[in-house]
């Protein structure tokens, strides 16, 4: 073949690098696109090496986890008392959102939000002896993400709350998550007064039994269907979870009526899940982690299957590098504040709700999401564009889960870290901001892309596992 | 201080967009705060803790639209009220915008259907991954970046041409594919003479003079001056001229390179042998008896080169026109001898931003007074100890590495240059600046602009130095060549039409300054 092929056809350009160069195309009657392009990020000579060398174990790795990942059958198949399910789970025990953290490194909500699950543990009776025993090393840290749950902001779980059970029906692993308390001053956002402990109290005494009859009596519900729909329906079920609430409560209302004998109680159950747009959210995130833990130790795989924050670092794992955590700082997100806020008041990124993120939904979704958009700069194109984005550093295209703008193409999934130090594109977070004092709440919402340094760690620790996988070889052969 | 409220019953607006007119609120002037909400319980929460709830909020539902501002004075906060109120009046659905720009080249080209040409201007120590990228999308490949391994550039080349795609550079300046100049390339008239080069502004000259005088260039393919050094193989070169031989639309070929290596000069020379084109070959510091066996004619300077190949278009004798171009440089000789009368000092100093033109001059130069110091020199023995400071007879090129560190080109950025005519004019045994212009994409907008204050300050310090200086480009260029050398002329500088030309006259006025020894 000729390379003189191209002097018979229009002259289309992909500019990368000088935008200058562009010019002279447009003007002289062809087609140019410009590529802004940015650097790669810098990770060690070596670790690029090794990665390079093992390209097609890595590729054969990946597609496995791909498998896995997309053959996840998150179902809620029940709920209980976090003590009774969560595996590891104790009294003294409180588990957090994000990577590990002392207690003397936590940020304001989390500190206010372990404050609140100790009193409402009888563990304490005010804050200030709540504090106290924190500190005194008495009471264990964990993170959610240790114990098969996930937990959004703060992410605080305790032994006697009560928690959804999700289970992956394709491989039979399970993943747990609290109740979502709803907007206002709540536990999450780190707010501990009477009125949150008292709605921890009605939530496991009143909503709690009722749910737990109402699921028990549907059997499972299947949430990869609903998530599917949700996006259909304008959510990308992390920032905008009303699509998905409403179909939730579609399902589950005729069951509460069916099973609820007390009928004030069924009416306050059904209208505080009808009063709370984000009630799915609580449900997303753990089908989202179940779909990913399935596909845990896959050695080899440089894809993500966590992206969490404990609103001081944020930390990410891979399926080829076990429970090993890859962390940076958590950075404060672009947002909108409600009245009488400002970024000032803003805490770092908090939440295990990237896990939304690492499983191809949330920001990579925001495509789906008109009614979101504000948050990302104002315009469905900017949306459409960070979603377009993020296919770059992803591994496969959902099979299930789709934009319908983009003519339902799959949702960008599975979060390459090989893919993100090649392109300098970081993963793209929609998500809320909490106050950095305990008590205060919710003061906006916002986007964020990730720090880059977890995943230049990730990079090279990845390489640091395989190279001890291939030495580990060559002493036993 | 004071609070005011607006309430608007029954509009509703999404909480995201009344934060995004709270932010605005916020910023007009005498605000401290703001609050724009639906009336949901939550939000007049909101809005007491801000001390910002007004009684008549209280009967309010979350369907009811609530503007409420804690301003300086009642002024600031009806004006503030009235902007909140402009501000959801425009609120409206966005269409989708154009292109809000590419990050990655895959993007890129789903995005333009039929892309087939990546130029690529990034680092170099990135530039070969994303040519790597662009050849697996099956695009062309003009690379722009310098710094690129000699490995890379092998195996980039290798994989192109098994996909039969083009690799042009790495470090390839300039290019002119289907009419449309690529990066520092003219804007030249379109016609059946095709060109390949090894040597970006050697490409320029040949490619302007021919557009300048009538002709018209098919194709004008560069290949990155390493293609033809042993390492590579002339891999690109010899492909682009079977392309050119393959291509209907060329008639004539011309060759631009340094001297390659001999055994690419073999191949060359068995290419052009077999080849149905005439084809005109100009090898800067050598004119190779192999490639004159071949059948080919060989130019000794860019000029020529173009001049055959104009001949070979019209149907004219080559030795006929070159011939002209003798009488024309005997003119130029009297001309030499004329400068030479108001003249002052012996030496001559090149100042050159193009690394061909500046290896053209050096080698008109031999002819006519010997090797002459340079940073590049064609004979080693003539390096110049500090490349900063001349010495005799000195020609630079002032686009050569070690001033480009860090640095952009003199092309673009004409302060070195600038100093270094200030500093030649302060010699008093320099009588001649010999300097070239070059005009075309990327080069800079205004040269004159940039060269004019040291042009008369060189002016007003030497009175009788004497600047001659030649414009590569065309009238099609953004610069337009007429107005450069209009105001070139104007500022009392003496422009010829090619560096050949300027050269040759430049070193006659030396070779009679030494004769008439004025010292």
């Amino acid at each position: 073949m000729s390379v003189g092929k191209i002097f018979r056809q229009p002259l289309n350009v992909v500019n990368i690098g000088l935008a200058g160069f562009a010019a002279s195309v447009s003007d002289c009657g062809g087609s140019v696109v410009q590529v802004n392009w940015r650097p790669p990020l810098s990770v060690d000579a070596d670790a690029y090496s090794t990665m390079a060398t093992h390209n097609n174990a890595i590729e054969a790795a990946n597609a496995r986890v791909m498998e896995v990942i997309l053959s996840g059958k998150p179902v809620l198949v029940g709920m209980d008392l976090a003590a009774n399910v969560i595996p590891g789970m104790r009294k003294d025990l409180i588990l957090h959102s994000g990577p590990p953290i002392t207690w003397q490194r936590m940020c304001g909500p989390t500190r206010g939000a372990i404050i609140g699950a100790l009193i409402y543990e009888g563990l304490a009776t005010n804050a200030s002896d709540a504090e106290k025993l924190a500190a005194s090393g008495k009471i264990a840290f964990a993170p959610c993400h240790h114990h098969s749950a996930v937990g959004p902001m703060a992410g605080i779980v305790s032994a006697s709350m009560p928690v959804f059970i999700i289970r992956n029906d394709t491989f039979g692993n399970y993943a747990y998550c609290t109740l979502n308390e709803g907007l206002g001053k709540v536990l999450r956002y780190g707010a501990f007064g009477a009125e949150v402990i008292e709605k921890l109290r009605w939530m496991e005494q009143v909503l709690y039994p009722v749910l737990q009859d109402a699921i028990a009596s549907l059997g499972s519900i299947d949430l990869k269907s609903i998530i599917a729909q949700a996006l259909h329906m304008g959510d990308e079920v992390h920032n905008r979870n009303r699509a998905g609430t409403s179909l939730f409560y579609r399902t589950i209302a005729p069951a509460i009526v069916s099973v609820c004998n007390n009928t004030s109680d069924a009416v306050k159950a059904l209208n505080f899940i009808h009063g709370n747009d984000h009630f799915f959210l609580n449900l997303s995130m753990p089908a989202a982690k179940c779909c990913l833990d399935a596909a845990r130790g896959v050695p080899f795989s440089s894809i993500v299957v966590a992206m969490a924050r404990n609103g001081t670092d944020f930390g990410i794992q891979l399926a080829g590098t076990n429970n090993q955590w890859f962390v940076g700082d958590a950075l404060v997100p672009d947002a909108l504040f409600f009245p009488g806020f400002t970024k000032d008041d803003a805490n770092p990124d908090i939440g295990d709700s990237a896990i939304t993120e690492t499983l191809g939904l949330g920001g990579f979704a925001i495509a789906a999401a008109p009614a979101i958009v504000q948050f990302v700069g104002g315009s469905a194109a900017d949306a459409v564009q960070y979603t377009l984005d993020m296919y770059e550093i992803a591994a496969a295209e959902n099979n299930v889960f789709q934009i319908p703008y983009l003519d339902f193409r799959g949702t960008p999934t599975g979060i390459d870290v090989r893919k993100v130090v090649e392109t300098g594109i970081t993963p793209f977070i929609d998500t809320g901001v909490a106050h950095k004092e305990p008590g205060v709440g919710q003061v906006g919402a916002g986007v964020l892309s990730a720090p880059a340094m977890p995943f230049q760690k990730a990079f090279d620790g990845l390489a640091k596992t395989i190279r001890s996988i291939n030495d580990g070889a060559i002493k036993n052969p | 201080m004071i609070v005011k409220g607006f309430v608007k019953k029954g509009a509703y607006h999404d909480s995201v967009t009344l934060m995004l007119v709270t932010k605005e609120v916020n910023q007009s002037s005498g605000v401290e705060n703001s609050g724009v909400v639906m009336a949901s319980e939550n939000n007049k929460e909101l809005l007491r803790d801000a001390g910002l709830f007004l009684k008549e909020f209280e009967s309010l539902t979350e369907t009811d639209l609530i503007v409420s501002v804690c301003a300086k004075d009642e002024d600031d906060a009806t004006k503030a009220i009235q902007l909140a109120e402009a501000i959801l009046k425009g609120v409206k659905s966005s269409a989708l915008r154009e292109n809000v720009g590419f990050k990655s080249l895959s993007q890129a080209v789903s995005a333009l259907p039929g892309a087939n040409l990546a130029v690529i201007s990034v680092a170099g120590r990135y530039a070969a991954f994303e040519a790597f990228k662009a050849l697996e999308n099956n695009l062309h490949v003009m690379l722009f970046s310098d710094n690129v391994s000699v490995e890379d550039e092998i195996r980039l080349k290798t994989m192109a041409l098994e996909k039969g795609l083009l690799v042009m550079g790495p470090d390839c300046g300039t290019a002119i594919i289907n009419g449309i100049p690529l990066a520092f390339a003219n804007v030249v008239q379109r016609g059946s003479i095709g060109i390949v080069a090894a040597s970006g502004t050697g490409l320029q000259e040949v490619s302007s003079i021919i557009s300048n005088l009538g002709g018209g260039i098919s194709q004008a393919i560069g290949t990155g001056g390493r293609d033809i050094k042993k390492e590579v193989g002339g891999l690109m070169f010899l492909e682009a001229i079977q392309a050119l031989e393959q291509d209907p639309d060329t008639s004539i070929i011309v060759l631009i390179s340094k001297p390659p290596s001999s055994d690419i000069l073999e191949k060359i020379a068995h290419t052009v042998q077999n080849s149905t084109k005439p084809i005109v070959a100009i090898l800067i510091g050598g004119k190779p008896q192999v490639i004159e066996d071949s059948g080919a004619y060989a130019a000794t300077n860019l000029e020529e080169a173009a001049h055959i190949a104009l001949a070979l278009h019209s149907g004219e004798n080559v030795a006929q026109r070159l011939s002209k171009l003798q009488e024309r440089n005997l003119a130029l000789i009297e001309k030499a001898k004329e400068l030479a009368l108001g003249a002052k000092g012996w030496y001559i100093r090149g100042l050159y931003s193009g690394g061909t033109l500046c290896d053209e001059a050096q080698l008109i130069a031999k002819d006519l007074l010997g090797s002459v110091y340079s940073n590049t020199p064609l004979n080693p023995k003539f390096l110049l100890k500090n490349a900063n400071q001349s010495f005799e007879h000195t020609i630079v090129d002032l686009g050569d590495d070690e001033f480009t560190k860090g640095k952009p080109h003199p092309m673009i950025d004409f302060s070195l240059r600038n100093q270094r005519i200030l500093s030649e004019a302060s010699d008093k045994e320099v009588a001649v600046l010999l300097f070239d212009v070059v005009l075309g994409y990327g080069s800079h907008p205004d040269p004159i602009g940039q060269l004019q204050p040291a042009i008369t300050e060189a002016r007003k310090q030497n009175p009788h130095l004497l600047m001659i200086c030649s414009v590569c480009g065309t009238n099609g260029d953004p610069q337009n060549k007429q107005e450069v050398v209009r105001r070139l002329t104007e500022l009392g500088v003496e422009v010829q039409p090619s560096n050949a030309a300027a050269s040759f006259l430049a070193f006659h006025v030396v070779l009679n300054l030494n004769s008439t020894l004025n010292r």
